[in-house]
């Protein structure tokens, strides 16, 4: 039994998604597991991304079960969850492949909206804050530090009163993440983080991730064709392949695995059946 | 050089002419033959040709089209480069920006003074009747701007929770005789009120098709009050619907009216002042509210909203309610101006809630750039004030209106204000504008 | 039953004329994705223009059947290219600046546009509606209500069998026009993907154009068959007209061209069946209401494509 299947932060199990015809996913389990950095990987079209826009809830699985199991023990069953409340109340955060600021608003503004549901509450739901609440104007200062600590982290603090667009494109990657860990997740999911990025800014990303893992009880999903990236920092990965699931184990065993260098690389059809004949098809 | 500047000439002729051609082909039939109920046929219809009138506009457009030919679009150093270079530029502006607002509070608040020093109680009234009107678009322009400004959300019927609001105090007053100070508050509560059950449904939808369920909406009230004859008195309107008090003071002369308890001469103007520092306090409110709402995590959330709405359900916000704040706010400030439009009037009738209202409304709160506040008192001042200065075209006033509404847009596509301010700062600073350019519009 | 099939008929004749409109609202929205609000008083001038040759050419229903459909042809191909002069311009001036600029902008332009258009045929034209003798009168009978007259006549009038061939001719024309030439060919890549279809050499300037000129163009044959049907014409037919054939083409699924027609019938329908059956007072609630509901429970209509947000 490896370690990601004794204390799971996030379990799926049977997961299988249909667009009419299509089965983008198929028969999906695996569990990430706590503290861990799981990646995610497969050649274009796996359904890794479906994989993300269910368990964030913006598509509403066909069939199967995810579990998210919080730090104090509460467990919640996301397919059932709207969106909105599978950050709130989940703690499950994300990113996305294309990615998605809030761009004619500075940096800061971008991670206070990250924070609205605990300022919601600091502000009397906006009733208190409309007359200049004190715990409000303490729970502001706050979300404030909070924000300038991760855009430390990101190296983005001399920019914070710019607008979001007008970030390069490796900036805006690590904002986003910024974003993402402002709403105080438990699991953050990445699409593709270091896409796009130069080898320079990949290392720094992967310090990152490094970083949040270790100080911040964080566990990290992430989606990524960068294998050096996924080479280097997971614990974990998973390897899908139309939709289903062809490989599942360490970084290591993974990278040997005949079926995922058939999936990637294509094979000659004498292997092909060599293989099959080997995993007995 | 000679032949260059030949060509170019002849360049501008030959585009001019072009442009005459097409008015030349729009204009002979509509201008050119008017189908007019004849007079001694039995009814019939009989044409009366105009074709002096289809040269003056064909030849207006050939001249306008030459004359913009060859100092604005064509010529390498246009007019309006010179003028503009007169002009201050926007960066200096800028400065001005800051000190716009105060200065237009202070006129604002001693405008009855000025104009009574100016034109006498008598000669005021007409312009205390155009800053009155003025002042509630200006608030219906704010109300709007919440949902449209800031949430992005395209609402074309927002007419519908003014004409909720006025019928509100219209009724109550009428069926059960509360007072005017009652039937606000009561007022913008019920406009809310239908904000949240109108707006429930059909916030999930996006873009145009949100615009036009708003504009199918209003029409729906609209017809309902024209309709329901024993409740609204249908397209007679209400009538006889009470003038507010000073706190319980009525304007009236004699012995307990306001002139009498402060010692004044009677006069019919101290209503007018009156109305107009309500509407101005009114207006305030709604402007001191919403930019407060702004730096609150409620406002930001709408703004993030009209960002980009995917993303803020992954950051946990919960975006229908988030939408439904704003359009029950927007409607409930409609609602008090809507109140207040009965108490002036004192007459109302569905005529005065058409689509036009809402057009003029959206227009403003887009001309003045979405989401700022100074933007719309200029845009308010312009339109209703240019609407009202025109007065003596008379019949081609709306022409003129719909004209200037095409004009002012083409000329200045993100509206006459159009940076944002940031809601919040780390610098503790009064932070930089941003670009229009990068501020989305919403999708809703 | 009679009743019944009356207003079946009467629907269809008018649901025919939304549809008419409704196809130039979903040609634009298809293209360049905006409500052309000033497209219901493209309709109204297309009216005018009919009823302005109508009158000037003295025609009337004195007139030998075959020089009065010559007559009417003629007037239809005169102000179907006048009308369509004017769509090109309203395109010309208020919205190909536009093009490229934030989304509001041209709505607003398309209200001014209406705005202006509305008042300036109140100007030029006047205020008062124009009524107009009926050019076709007469009709089939298909129930002469029963032998003692007790029963409800149904008419199917020779209007109303002009106003449904031609509208079938020039739906099935239109298809036509969309699928298999290169106009159409180039309109439909334009809706997909604008910037791509100009690298690939197509001008989508003129290609938007040419879709507003068609758009007006139909509009005017409705404007016709709205005046040939009623008898009567104001400045103001235009934004309620315009409104519901917009209703028609969101119902139908915005941007299909089948789907505004069908969804014109349906308000057409609709609108006739709660006049006949409810009351006249509601029968613009009652289009409205369907509109509502439709878009909360059906968002992408009947016939369009379902809108896919991509995460």
């Amino acid at each position: 039994m490896s370690s990601w299947d004794i204390n799971p932060v996030l379990t799926i199990e049977h997961l299988t998604m249909r667009f009419g015809g299509l089965v983008a996913v198929d028969d999906l389990s695996f569990n990430v597991g706590r503290g861990d950095i799981t990646a995610l990987i497969g050649p274009n079209g796996a359904g890794k991304t479906t994989v993300f826009n269910c368990l964030t809830g913006f598509y509403k699985p066909t069939e199967g079960r995810i579990v998210m199991n919080r730090l104090n023990g509460e467990h919640f069953l996301l397919e059932r969850m709207p969106d909105f409340q599978i950050s709130a109340h989940a703690k499950v955060a994300r990113t996305f492949q294309n990615i998605r600021l809030f761009g004619g608003m500075t940096l800061l503004e971008n991670l206070m909206v990250a924070q609205h549901n605990p300022l919601m509450v600091a502000s009397g739901y906006t009733i208190g804050g409309i007359f200049g609440l004190t715990s409000f104007r303490k729970a502001e200062r706050e979300a404030v530090e909070r924000a300038c600590y991760w855009l430390e982290k990101t190296g983005l603090v001399d920019r914070a009163d710019a607008p979001a667009a007008d970030l390069p494109y490796g900036d805006q990657r690590r904002l986003e993440i910024a974003r993402a860990m402002c709403s105080g997740p438990e699991l953050l999911c990445l699409d593709e983080p270091a896409a796009g990025l130069n080898p320079k800014e990949s290392a720094e990303l992967n310090a990152l991730l490094q970083y949040i893992r270790k100080e911040h009880q964080t566990s990290i999903l992430l989606i990524e064709h960068d294998m050096s990236v996924v080479m280097e920092i997971s614990d974990h990965v998973v390897v899908l392949d139309y939709g289903e699931k062809i490989s599942d184990g360490t970084a290591a065993a993974v990278k040997d695995d005949p079926k995922v260098i058939a999936a990637y690389l294509g094979v000659p059809d004498e292997e092909v059946d060599a293989v099959e004949e080997e995993v007995g098809i | 050089m000679s032949s260059k500047s030949e060509n170019f000439f002849t360049d501008c002729v030959k585009d001019a002419a072009m442009g005459g051609l097409i008015a030349l082909a729009l204009f002979s039939v509509l201008i050119g033959m008017k189908a007019e109920v004849a007079s001694g046929l039995g009814g019939g219809l009989g044409i009366e040709y105009r074709w002096a009138a289809v040269a003056i506009a064909v030849a207006v457009v050939f001249g306008g089209r030459l004359l913009l030919n060859l100092f604005v679009w064509k010529t390498k150093t246009p007019v309006t480069e010179k003028a503009g270079s007169l002009m201050p530029s926007m960066s200096s502006l800028a400065p001005l920006g800051k000190y716009a607002m105060p200065v237009f509070l202070v006129l604002a608040v001693l405008l009855p003074f000025l104009l009574m020093s100016a034109y006498g109680a008598r000669g005021s009234r007409q312009y205390l009747d155009l800053a009155i009107l003025v002042t509630t678009y200006v608030m219906l322009g704010w109300g709007l701007n919440i949902v449209v400004g800031l949430a992005g959300l395209l609402d074309l019927g927002y007419v519908a929770f003014y004409a909720v609001g006025a019928y509100s105090y219209a009724l109550l007053a009428q069926y059960f005789g509360f007072s005017f100070w009652i039937c606000l508050p009561l007022a913008g509560i019920l406009a809310a009120f239908w904000g949240i059950i109108l707006g429930f449904p059909v916030l999930r939808l996006r873009g145009d098709y949100l615009a036009i369920v708003t504009l199918a909406f209003g029409e729906i009230i609209r017809v309902v009050l024209l309709n329901w004859y024993e409740f609204t008195g249908g397209p007679d309107g209400i009538s006889g619907i009470p003038r507010p008090s000073f706190f319980g003071i009525e304007f009236t002369r004699g012995e307990g009216g306001f002139a009498d308890v402060f010692g004044l001469d009677y006069s019919s103007i101290h209503r007018i002042i009156f109305l107009y520092y309500l509407i101005l306090i009114m207006a305030l409110i709604t402007n001191f509210v919403t930019m407060r709402l702004r730096k609150l995590p409620v406002g930001r959330a709408w703004e993030a909203l009209r960002e980009d709405e995917i993303a803020c359900r992954s950051l946990g916000i919960n975006t229908t309610n988030t939408k439904l704040t704003a359009f029950a706010l927007g409607a409930m400030f409609g609602g008090f101006a809507g109140s207040f439009f009965a108490t002036r009037q004192g007459f109302i009738s569905p005529e005065s809630f058409t689509f036009i209202e809402s057009a003029v409304i959206l227009a403003i709160v887009v001309l003045g750039g979405l989401g700022s506040q100074i933007g719309v008192v200029i845009a308010a001042i312009v339109m209703i004030g240019g609407f009202e200065f025109f007065r003596g075209l008379e019949e081609y006033r709306m022409l003129v209106f719909g004209l200037l509404m095409v004009i002012i847009m083409v000329w200045k596509p993100r509206g006459l204000i159009s940076t944002r301010a940031p809601s919040i700062t780390l610098s503790g600073k009064k932070g930089k504008g941003i670009s229009a350019d990068l501020v989305q519009e919403g999708h809703g | 039953m009679e009743y019944f099939f009356q207003q079946l008929i009467n629907g269809v004749t008018l649901g025919s004329i939304y549809g008419l409109i409704a196809i130039g609202y979903t040609m634009v929205y298809g293209i360049i994705g905006m409500i052309n609000f000033a497209h219901g008083d493209i309709f109204m001038v297309g009216a005018f223009i009919a009823l302005i040759f109508i009158v000037a050419f003295s025609i009337t229903a004195a007139m030998p059947i075959a020089l009065l459909v010559l007559a009417l042809i003629g007037v239809l191909i005169v102000s179907m290219a006048l009308t369509a002069a004017w769509g090109w311009t309203v395109e010309r001036i208020a919205y190909r600046p536009l093009r490229g600029s934030f989304r509001l902008a041209p709505l607003i332009t398309a209200i001014g546009a209406s705005i202006a258009l509305q008042n300036f045929v109140q100007i030029s034209q006047g205020a008062r509606n124009k009524p107009l003798q009926p050019l076709i009168p007469g009709g089939f009978s298909l129930s002469d209500g029963g032998a003692d007259g007790s029963g409800f006549a149904v008419q199917l009038s020779y209007s109303q069998i002009l106003i449904i061939v031609v509208t079938l001719a020039l739906m099935i024309g239109f298809t036509l026009l969309i699928n298999k030439t290169s106009l159409g060919r180039a309109q439909r890549a334009c809706e997909q993907d604008r910037k791509m279809a100009s690298l690939l050499g197509i001008n989508v300037d003129r290609t938007i154009s040419l879709t507003f000129v068609m758009g007006a163009a139909l509009a005017s044959v409705a404007g016709l068959m709205f005046l040939l049907y009623y008898g009567v014409i104001d400045f103001y037919i235009g934004f309620l007209a315009g409104v519901k054939a917009f209703t028609a083409a969101v119902l139908g699924g915005i941007g299909s061209l089948p789907g505004a027609m069908l969804g014109g019938l349906l308000i057409g329908l609709i609108e006739t069946f709660w006049s006949g059956y409810f009351s006249v007072e509601y029968k613009d609630v009652a289009a409205f209401s369907i509109l509502a509901i439709v878009l909360i429970f059906m968002p992408e209509g009947l016939l369009g494509k379902p809108e896919v947000e991509k995460v």
